[in-house]
């Protein structure tokens, strides 16, 4: 457990000793913004909620969470620092952990940031602020399974480009795989229990019922479960770089 | 009574097909400090790897203070201070932050990490530059940070992977003779390319080629096995060359005789015991003195380890090398 924090504060030390992520939440929020009220069309749709606003977060972070993700493992390779961090006395699982929660606490807030936009919301209406809370909470789940994939691929290579490149490709599967094209195709002609297997993995699905404004455990519990599944799938394919 | 710390048995790496590493044993007790010699390639950093728990060995043991590495890693690191080639360091971080997260991860709460981090940063002579990125350190002082890392804790096993690689003449002496003063207590394991460096700090040497040990002793048997062992150099000038060699060919248990030229003017002759064991240097000294020998220096040889080496090891480096 000390170990993990060790490793968490050392990430986001890391995080923040270059520019770098001054720069990613400036952009993240521009984006979130420039989405929001232009091509949302915030103001002319007229209702004081986010739906809007929240219906671009799995397009937004489908790009910038592996942006984030992709130097969690790939830059230890190539700078050669894996070596030091894994001949340390530090369970696997520790590292896996620590870095995957300080890569999901600089998401949060990034996230957290957007704030003035609900402040702009409720300066406008009166919007309905338990379905925005839960809303935050979806996104904020959400964001860790794109950035638990994104980790997990991360490890496979020492190369920051490709790891994002893959990054985007399986969180685009993961976030589409709900959409009514895709499960239209599929419902053509693959069995019922099939569609709705696929649609259950969408990250849309579950984000989309939270964003309801009731907080289902049940879609919880799929984040949760995807997180844990793809960082045990993180800490295998490193021990499995142990075999040379 | 000395006591075992680390203990290898057939230890074996292959990668694909290729042995790296084909079947290693040896051990270091606590006082000795092992050098690993060997051309590049030779296997010394990828044993190095296994010892620490990188890479899983594909036969062989080992055990680190009586923990086997293939069933408590955490305790074998735990007892390992390790730099790895390169020394390889969180560049966005200073030394005093790098410095701190080890520590952190090795357990020490605040005050004993502030003891453990000024005593590792005074021993390495890092003060100057605690506050500066890593990544913009020189290579020297980057491997000091390295250095600091692993005798942080100070751990009763110590493998540095070529602890001086980088290091200007002063900063070798310094951390040989750091390495001389903790090695009473630790059993410490370092590669070289630096062959002097055996013998200034290690009390027993590996020469391992093509992933096999092919010799193990201490530098002073090592350089006995050199041919240059008590053979007998002089220094004379080129005119007398000719005259002296042929004198020195009558001293009974001469064998050889090679010469090279210094310079223009002058040039060294040496000649090599018949007998391994045989000392010319008396008769040489006897003879050169009845006869007038204009001499400008005269002396034994101990034994030069880089021959040894070279006569030793098979990379395209030892082919060529090989005494004339
Ligand atoms: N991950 C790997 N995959 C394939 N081959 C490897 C791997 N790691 C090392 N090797 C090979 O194993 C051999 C031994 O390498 P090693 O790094 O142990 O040599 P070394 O003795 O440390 O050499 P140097 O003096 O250059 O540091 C080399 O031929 C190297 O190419
Ligand atoms: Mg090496």
């Amino acid at each position: 457990m000390k170990q993990m924090i060790a490793v968490l504060r050392r990430e986001l030390v890391g995080y923040f000793a270059t520019p770098l992520a001054y720069v990613f939440i400036v952009l993240f929020l521009f984006s979130m913004g420039a989405f929001t009220f232009y091509v949302g069309n915030f103001y002319e749709a007229g209702n004081a909620d986010l739906s809007s606003f929240f219906g671009f977060h799995p397009w937004l972070y489908l790009f910038f969470i592996p942006a984030i993700s992709m130097r969690l493992w790939a830059e230890e390779q190539k700078s050669g620092t894996i070596e030091l961090l894994m001949t340390l006395p530090i369970p696997l699982w520790s590292m896996v952990t620590g870095k995957f929660l300080a890569a999901w606490a600089f998401t949060g807030l990034a996230l957290f940031l957007t704030f003035p936009i609900w402040l702009t919301v409720n300066y406008l209406g009166d919007p309905d602020n338990g379905v925005i809370f839960a809303s935050y909470i979806g996104s904020f789940f959400m964001a860790g399974g794109y950035l638990a994939i994104g980790s997990c691929l991360s490890a496979l290579t020492r190369n920051q480009v490709i790891a994002f490149v893959l990054s985007v490709v399986i969180c685009f599967l993961f976030t589409v795989s709900g959409l009514p094209l895709v499960l239209d195709f599929f419902s053509s002609w693959a069995p019922k229990i099939l569609v709705t297997t696929i649609a259950s993995f969408s990250f849309m699905t579950h984000f989309e019922a939270i964003m309801d404004g009731v907080i289902d455990l049940r879609d919880i519990v799929f984040f949760i479960t995807l997180i844990s599944l793809w960082l045990t799938v993180n800490a295998i394919v490193l021990d499995q770089k142990k075999a040379g | 009574m000395s006591q075992v710390l680390i203990e290898v048995e057939h230890l074996r790496k292959s990668f694909g097909g290729f042995r790296a590493v084909d079947g290693l044993s040896f051990s270091v007790s606590k006082g000795e400090v092992l050098g690993f010699l060997g051309p590049n390639g030779a296997g010394k950093s990828t044993t190095m790897k296994m010892l620490t728990g990188f890479l899983t060995p594909s036969a062989g043991r080992a055990r680190i203070c009586g923990a086997e590495i293939s069933d408590d890693l955490l305790e074998v690191r735990e007892n390992i201070g390790y730099l790895p080639e390169g020394a390889p360091a969180y560049g966005d971080m200073t030394p005093g932050q790098f410095l701190r997260f080890i520590a952190q991860v090795r357990g020490y709460e605040k005050q004993a990490a502030n003891k453990a981090i000024a005593d590792a940063v005074a021993k390495t002579q890092l003060q100057s530059v605690l506050d500066q990125p890593i990544d913009t350190l020189s290579k020297g002082f980057k491997r000091r940070v390295g250095i600091a890392q692993a005798i942080l804790h100070n751990p009763p096993v110590l493998i540095m992977d070529e602890p001086t690689d980088g290091l200007d003449p002063n900063q070798k002496f310094a951390v040989r003779r750091l390495i001389t003063a903790m090695a009473k207590e630790k059993a410490i394991i370092i590669s070289t390319h630096i062959l002097e460096e055996v013998e200034a700090v290690c009390t027993r040497a590996l020469i391992i080629d093509q992933g096999r040990i092919v010799a193990d002793g201490t530098p002073a048997e090592l350089i006995a096995r050199s041919r240059y062992h008590n053979a007998v150099t002089l220094e004379v000038a080129t005119g007398d060359a000719d005259l002296i060699r042929q004198g020195l060919k009558e001293i009974e248990g001469a064998g050889d005789i090679s010469e090279v030229a210094m310079n223009a003017a002058s040039k060294r002759i040496t000649v090599f015991p018949k007998d391994p064991e045989t000392l010319l240097i008396d008769d040489v000294a006897i003879v050169s003195t009845e006869k007038h020998w204009p001499i400008k220096s005269l002396y034994a040889e101990a034994g030069r380890l880089d021959e040894v080496f070279r006569s030793l090891t098979t990379s395209d480096a030892g082919e060529q090398g090989a005494v004339s």
